[in-house]
């Protein structure tokens, strides 16, 4: 089986994969297409084409990811099934628990692991923080704070993350979620077949 | 530097996002005496428009449309008081905000800029504005179009409740409604009663003016 997975998630699904000995192979698409949601619907259907040449099932590691239903469509399409929820935040943490922090604050900024391990690249970088770095309270000036959901947070994650909290001039609020939403939802999608 | 070389210039800096050239290039222009309309639609606009189709086309990201805007606002600032003086009518009011949940205003923001750069009189509420707070608003501005934008999904089902704030208020007749923002479609706006959609600034500004242009001559029945 193959699971196409976002680059943000595709290492902790890989884990989990292992951990779990399913007989699933996972394949990243690049994690930067999250800023251009408009792209992912596409390169879903072409990897999940050229996938299904050679894998008796294809299935979709994202969640609705900024698509706002495109994804779904290609997935009815080609009878597919994805993560469920709007994003990896949802997977990692559950809706319901989202909805509190956006209701307590609603400008709230998530991290992830990998965004806490990426930030200078698909955050600073992509918003041109780098090279603008004036530009930072035009995209944060309503930001209240940061959660970091963390899967796995060690020291040198815990640095990085109050690293780019204080960069973003925000305080930060650390959630540990772990991987097991993130595990559940997988089971979901591959039982079937395993 | 010739007028025309002038608005060059002013195009071509603000498509890079160079904001004290493009003001000093406003200034320098308005040296010649030449009109403020001419720097604003024969340069900083076609510039502004360039700048959002490269936008759509994948070749500009954020940044760039931010900067760029930035520059043109920074010219706006200096032209608006003698666009006023010129006696250029306003073509309407706009009264604008970001939903109650959310706080993404990139697009709004850049929507707004143009909508001025075209005449419209535009009042901004900000970021995360309550059905209640649009209402008041309503009242107290009396605009002639409503805009409201909003770039989660969690947070386009305010649309809805906006709209059923204004009918509660009685004054949903009394305002053209527009909606916006990256999730956002046609479709979505018609299910939820808006009078208009638009998927950029510039087509917010021709939406605008048509919807304007069509209640002033409809005649009440
Ligand atoms: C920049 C950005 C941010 C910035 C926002 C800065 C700011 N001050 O606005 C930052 C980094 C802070 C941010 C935060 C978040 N974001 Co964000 N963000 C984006 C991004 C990359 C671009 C949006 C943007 O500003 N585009 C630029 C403008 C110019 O684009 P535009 O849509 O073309 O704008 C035009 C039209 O929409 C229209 N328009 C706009 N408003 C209106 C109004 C009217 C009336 C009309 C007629 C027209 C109109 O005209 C505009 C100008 O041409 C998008 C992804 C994407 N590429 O769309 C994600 C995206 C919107 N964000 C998303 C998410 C999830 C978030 C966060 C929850 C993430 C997090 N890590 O916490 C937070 C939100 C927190 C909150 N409480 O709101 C998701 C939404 C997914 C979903 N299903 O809801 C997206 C799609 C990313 C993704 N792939 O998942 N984000």
């Amino acid at each position: 089986m193959a699971l196409i997975a976002c680059g943000a998630i595709a290492q902790p699904a890989a884990a989990v994969v292992d951990r779990n000995g399913w007989p699933v192979d996972v394949h990243p698409l690049p994690p930067l297409l999250h800023n251009h949601p408009d792209r992912i619907a596409d390169q879903v259907r072409a990897l999940a084409e050229r996938l299904g040449r050679s894998y008796g099932r294809v299935v979709v590691g994202y969640a609705d990811c900024g698509t706002y239903g495109a994804l779904d469509s290609v997935c009815d399409d080609l009878g597919l099934q994805r993560l469920p929820g709007l994003h990896c935040y949802d997977v990692y943490a559950g809706r319901s628990r989202l909805e509190r922090f956006f209701d307590e604050q609603p400008g709230t900024y998530l991290l992830t692991d990998f965004l806490v391990r990426s930030f200078d690249r698909t955050v600073v970088r992509e918003l041109g923080l780098d090279r603008y770095p004036e530009l930072r309270d035009t995209y944060f000036g309503h930001y209240t704070r940061v959660v970091w959901l963390a899967q796995e947070p060690d020291e040198e994650l815990r640095a990085l993350a109050a690293d780019a909290a204080e960069g973003l001039g925000l305080p930060l609020t650390v959630v540990e979620t772990g991987d097991h939403g993130l595990e559940q939802a997988l089971a979901d999608l591959v039982r079937p077949a395993v | 530097m010739t007028p025309d070389d002038i608005l060059k210039a002013l195009y071509d800096e603000t498509l890079v996002g160079n904001a004290p050239r493009v003001l000093e290039l406003t200034e320098e222009g308005l040296g010649l005496s030449m009109e403020p309309q001419t720097l604003l639609f024969d340069a900083l606009i076609p510039s502004l428009e360039e700048v959002g189709a490269r936008f759509e086309r994948g070749d500009f990201f954020v940044p760039e449309m931010l900067i760029a805007g930035r520059a043109m606002a920074g010219a706006m600032e200096r032209l608006r008081p003698l666009l006023a003086e010129t006696g250029v009518e306003t073509i309407g009011k706009f009264l604008m905000g970001t939903v109650k949940g959310d706080v993404h205003d990139i697009g709004k923001n850049l929507v707004n800029i143009m909508l001025e750069g075209a005449g419209f009189e535009v009042i901004d509420l900000g970021v995360q504005v309550a059905p209640e707070k649009f209402v008041a608003a309503i009242e107290e501005h009396q605009p002639d179009i409503v805009g409201f934008s909003a770039f989660l999904t969690t947070t386009m089902p305010m649309f809805k409740a906006n709209m059923n704030a204004l009918e509660k208020a009685g004054i949903r007749d009394e305002v053209i409604v527009m909606v916006g923002g990256a999730p956002v479609t046609q479709e979505y706006a018609d299910a939820v009663g808006a009078d208009g959609y638009a998927a950029d600034a510039s087509q917010t500004v021709k939406r605008a003016k048509s919807l304007i242009e069509a209640k002033r001559t409809k005649v009440p029945a």
